[in-house]
């Protein structure tokens, strides 16, 4: 009886390995794919954390909100002229990258780091849109431990989560510097951290903003502390999937509208002011051709010529998203570091609209 | 005499049905095959298995086999699947040990011990295995002292750094020696034995409840005390009973040690989530669960049914 | 009668040294544990925990402006649960209510007026709680005098519709849509869901299960190798690893796009998985069935489907019953395991309320509440089984008389 069963396992197994080999890879207009589904659909799904203060969580009258829900805001007012026509999914990072290889959401806003296996069609398969929040990854531990360099854990135990590039970095850096130690991996951010405030792990590591995050709801954020190391770099973005170039298109330009927009200097707030200014000065080509008074650069993306505006009116330009979410205005209070524009030494910079 | 129409044929009847039934399922597997290969097309994954040769690039906090971030994913799958073997090894003797004891305490005539086993076995049955599993780790066992202040049992030293058998010393703040367990891993173990031994508990007491209560009366009159009766005569007996039993509760425990990964123990199924986030590979990964898991039951019931064969009654 | 058993009582115990010594050692162990627990309870244990969760616990984070929905679904069940009752118990006698009812009724009298308040239910809810109570205890009696007395027979026949009807009439008011508004699948939450998904696996697992059943002992050799390939491959893998390729891989399987929510998929692979444990009970039932009820009924000139539906699956169930049972308490347990995938039943509604940083380590309250619930529950299931077993084995004289 029993090993009459392995027969239809094994069949099957090798009738799936077959079909691989069929596979093909097409690429697909503007027009076409993704992008035309969403716009038919009249709502985008987007792949977001949810627990994450700063990025994606719910605020105390369930609203998200976060820089990763205002990507999927600014996309959806760029679509549908209503930065609300979004549906969000909260994805644990072990089923981020299957749901959005699958097609259940359209586009996945969940601080994830762009990495070449996770970019290339070997690897995971996955289109990254621009970065918007260079990280790097740090380690907390407690004030009380004494611990204040990396080789001073030779030993210890390190709380992590499971799936994300974290455990991989951990593991190259302490290999490196041959300091031994023990990680403990657990399913959910919340479990990590629960565990390393019980004393389970002298450390916890992750994302240095994701850190910094966590630390503002401890019972005692005074208590812990970052370590100054850092063990990688951590571009930080919003993903697709691969051979979707209208969507990925779409999203990236999107993306720079808010980053080209704190440059010029548009924020929400004088946007109206700056589009009636385009409209009556016919000299101003650029800002024209940005705020889509002229040209057809949106519908080339598929998207419709004012899409800038839209965007910048519902949910600001890229300097009032950071500081809204993580910066000045916020708890996190996070410096901007490298998510400085260019001009002021920092790695945020748009390619030219037009 | 007419002939009988078709529809009234059984054996036609029979052959429609198949055909129909055959042509449905088959429908229903091409469909979601093709949208399987269209939507693995369109993601850019190809079925295969080469990618079990590429560095893993994560640790694993404990394995019996020797392991390196910059081993290979299949070298880590093997370290999973040798921490659920040693899991469910270690939790099968165990889990039977205590089984065959709190279901032969059943049966003393001393009422304080038979009321124990009963409520044990009741009380834990009926709670969800899971819910024990998290109870034990993070309300005991995360619990426990930092190790320069370990609880101290006979043989045992507890502490938040692991469970420590047999003479570990303290040096400098911390336990060294002996054999450690890791906390994930004493709950675990603790958890699956609590739970598995209460079920084989029930079958060992069916098995002794199956045995003629004429051998007891016997055994009695021969001037055998309780104790010797159970051992000589009563369990060889019921064990006819107990093995079949056994294996079913014992394919159990194998499946059940996935809920590892609730806990934070590297086994195979928490080993496998990692390298399917790492990699993407979905699928792959899946049937190889599936086969692996299909394979440990299958070896199990070869052993219980050899073990069976051993015990079963020999025809005169 | 008392005086006899005590002697017995104290031979039992300390008859000899051995036992005596066993007595003493398990008393010691016994009253050092329960000393221990005391002293935790009431001691160290936070319960503030409780208090302030007690409604996330119960329906998870169903929106409060929709809650009223939630609290006409428990006036109807508790409305159909007191006529049911009353209409199983039939009329009173003189003395008035049996014995068993009046015990019950005493007890849930006390739950109602104590666990509320120490739960810290706001008065309007616990006013809510002794109106439902109240209107229990009223349907039992009014149903008990007046309906089974005049309608018993033919109410009986149509009374399992009438629960159909309130359960799909249950899942619209959950879920909303058609002139309610909807509620995400994924804000229900806690003991309400737990109890949603398992009566709704157990519903479609059922049938599906008799069909595997059905199908395994089929003499059409297609279907018996699909049943048995289905019945093996599903009791052999854990449950966890096919939740996973539920809530991972369907996507994949869908046309593009197309994925329902996680919380149908993990329902899908439930029921999928129950089936194959339902088809084993049940064939253990269809193989009790002697074979000469097959031989009579086709010599009578009944069809297969007659035959099935009238003669051998009534039997095989009822044999089957326990095991059918126990198949529903470990589907109880097994919905646990959504909480590993993320899904807010009972223990994932719990995890969470942990996870916040205001309840930081207090597990063990959180834990032992949920053991409570889960062990009234499943024993209650495991004690009605052995009721039912009792009453049924009894049933099967009756045929020998005639």
């Amino acid at each position: 009886m029993r090993s009459f069963s392995r027969t239809p396992a094994a069949l099957l197994l090798g009738l799936l390995f077959g079909l691989g080999g069929c596979a093909g890879g097409q690429d697909q207009g503007p027009g076409a794919g993704r992008l035309a589904a969403i716009k038919a659909r009249g709502t985008l799904s987007c792949g977001v954390d949810g627990k994450l203060p700063g990025f994606s969580y719910q605020d105390s009258d369930g609203k998200y909100v976060g820089i990763d829900v205002d990507v999927c805001r600014a996309l959806a007012a760029a679509l549908f002229n209503d930065p609300n026509k979004v549906e969000y999914r909260e994805l644990t990072s072990s089923e981020r990258f299957t749901a959005l290889a699958s097609g259940e959401v359209d586009v996945l806003s969940r601080n994830s780091t762009r990495t070449l296996s996770r970019d290339a069609t070997g690897g995971n398969g996955l289109e990254f849109a621009p970065t918007i929040y260079y990280d790097g990854q740090g380690v907390m531990v407690p004030v009380a431990s004494g611990i204040t360099s990396l080789k001073q854990l030779a030993g210890k135990t390190i709380c992590t989560e499971n799936g994300t590039t974290t455990e991989l970095n951990l593991a190259d850096r302490f290999r490196e510097q041959a300091i031994p130690y023990t990680p403990v991996k657990y399913q959910t951010g919340d479990q990590t951290y629960a565990a390393y405030l019980q004393g389970r792990c002298a450390a916890v590591t992750s994302d240095r903003s994701q850190l910094a995050a966590k630390k503002t709801s401890f019972p005692d954020p005074a208590a812990h502390t970052l370590l100054p190391d850092v063990l990688s770099k951590e571009p930080l973005g919003p993903v697709t999937v691969n051979n979707d170039s209208g969507l990925s298109d779409a999203l990236r330009w999107v993306l720079f509208a808010t980053m080209q927009a704190e440059e010029s200097g548009i924020t929400s707030k004088n946007i109206k002011e700056k589009l009636a200014f385009a409209k009556a000065n016919p000299n101003q080509a650029d800002l024209r051709r940005f705020l889509g008074v002229e040209g057809e650069l949106g519908q080339q993306l598929g998207l419709p010529a004012d899409f800038v505006p839209r965007i910048i009116a519902s949910v600001g330009n890229y300097g009032e998203i950071y500081s809204r979410n993580v910066g000045s205005e916020s708890k996190l209070k996070l410096d901007r570091g490298l998510n400085r524009s260019y001009k002021d030494g920092g790695l945020i910079y748009s390619p030219p609209f037009r | 005499m007419t002939a009988l129409p078709w529809w009234r044929d059984s054996r036609k009847v029979g052959w429609l049905v198949q055909a129909a039934v055959g042509l449905g399922l088959l429908l229903v597997v091409a469909l979601l095959l093709s949208n399987l290969e269209h939507n693995l097309t369109r993601a850019g994954l190809r079925l295969t298995l080469g990618w079990l040769n590429q560095p893993a690039g994560f640790d694993i906090a404990e394995t019996l086999l020797p392991y390196r971030a910059s081993d290979s994913y299949g070298r880590a799958l093997l370290a999973g699947l040798v921490n659920t073997l040693r899991v469910v090894g270690i939790g099968l003797v165990l889990a039977t040990g205590l089984g065959v004891v709190a279901g032969a305490a059943s049966f003393s005539t001393n009422p304080l011990l038979r009321g124990l086993s009963r409520t044990y076995v009741e009380v834990v049955r009926n709670i969800p295995l899971l819910l024990q599993l998290v109870f034990w780790y993070f309300a005991v066992f995360l619990t426990l002292p930092p190790a320069n202040q370990a609880l101290q049992l006979p043989g045992l030293q507890l502490a938040k750094s692991g469970v420590y058998l047999l003479g570990a010393r303290l040096v400098n703040g911390e336990l060294v020696g002996g054999w450690r367990l890791s906390l994930e891993l004493a709950a675990l173990l603790t958890g699956l034995v609590i739970y598995s031994a209460a079920f084989i508990a029930e079958v060992v007491r069916g098995g002794i409840a199956s045995v003629p209560k004429g051998q007891w009366e016997a055994a009695e009159s021969l001037g055998l005390k309780p104790l010797a009766t159970l051992r000589l005569v009563v369990l060889p007996q019921a064990l006819r009973v107990i093995v079949p039993g056994l294996n079913s509760q014992y394919i159990s425990l194998a499946k059940n040690s996935s809920l590892a990964v609730a806990i934070g123990y590297p086994d195979l199924y928490a080993v496998a989530e990692t390298t399917l986030n790492q990699t993407g590979r979905g699928i792959e990964v899946f049937l190889l669960l599936m086969a692996v898991y299909l394979g440990l039951d299958l070896c199990i019931s070869v052993l219980m049914n050899g073990l069976e064969r051993l015990v079963s009654l020999k025809d005169r | 009668m008392s005086r006899p058993s005590l002697q017995s009582w104290r031979r039992q115990l300390f008859g000899s040294v051995p036992d005596t010594v066993l007595s003493l050692g398990l008393g010691a162990l016994i009253s050092w544990a329960a000393w221990g627990f005391l002293h935790w309870a009431f001691g160290q244990a936070q319960w503030l925990v409780l208090r302030a969760n007690a409604a996330t616990l119960t329906i998870g984070r169903y929106p409060e402006a929709q809650e009223w929905r939630l609290w006409l679904l428990l006036g109807l069940l508790v409305s159909l649960t007191g006529l049911s009752w009353g209409l199983l118990r039939g009329r009173a006698t003189a003395a008035g209510w049996p014995l068993n009812d009046r015990i019950a009724a005493g007890l849930l009298s006390l739950l109602t007026l104590v666990v509320p308040p120490l739960l810290a239910f706001g008065g309007l809810n616990q006013l809510r709680l002794l109106f439902l109570l109240g209107l229990l205890l009223l349907l039992r009696g009014l149903a008990g005098r007046w309906l089974a007395h005049r309608w018993g027979l033919r109410l009986a026949q149509s009374w399992p519709l009438v629960w159909a009807g309130a359960y799909l009439l249950g899942l619209w008011l959950i879920g909303g849509g058609l002139g309610l508004t909807p509620v995400r699948p994924s804000d229900w939450g806690g003991l309400m869901f737990t109890l949603l998904i398992t009566s709704l696996t157990l519903l479609l697992a059922l049938p599906l299960g008799v069909l595997l059943a059905l199908g395994r002992r089929s003499e059409l050799p297609l279907l018996r190798w699909v049943s048995v390939a289905y019945i093996e491959v599903i009791r052999g893998a854990p449950l966890i690893t096919l939740l996973f390729l539920g809530q991972n891989l369907v996507g994949f399987l869908l046309p593009g796009g197309l994925a329902p929510d996680r919380v149908w998929r993990a329902a899908a692979v439930l029921t999928g998985f129950a089936a194959a444990y339902v088809a084993e009970a049940v064939r253990g039932g269809l193989n009790a069935v002697p074979r000469g009820q097959l031989e009579a009924s086709r010599s009578l000139g009944l069809s297969t489907a007659q035959t099935l539906g009238l003669v051998v699956l009534p039997q095989a169930l009822k044999v089957a019953l326990p095991a059918l049972v126990g198949q529903c308490i470990a589907l109880l347990q097994d919905t646990t395991l959504l909480s590993i995938i993320g899904l807010f039943d009972l223990l994932g509604i719990a995890r969470s309320v942990l996870a916040n940083p205001d309840w930081l380590g207090r597990y063990a309250e959180v834990y032992l509440l949920l053991a409570v619930l889960y062990w009234c529950s499943c024993s209650a299931l495991s004690l009605g089984s052995r009721a039912l077993e009792q009453r049924l084995s009894s049933s099967n004289l009756r045929p020998a008389h005639r």
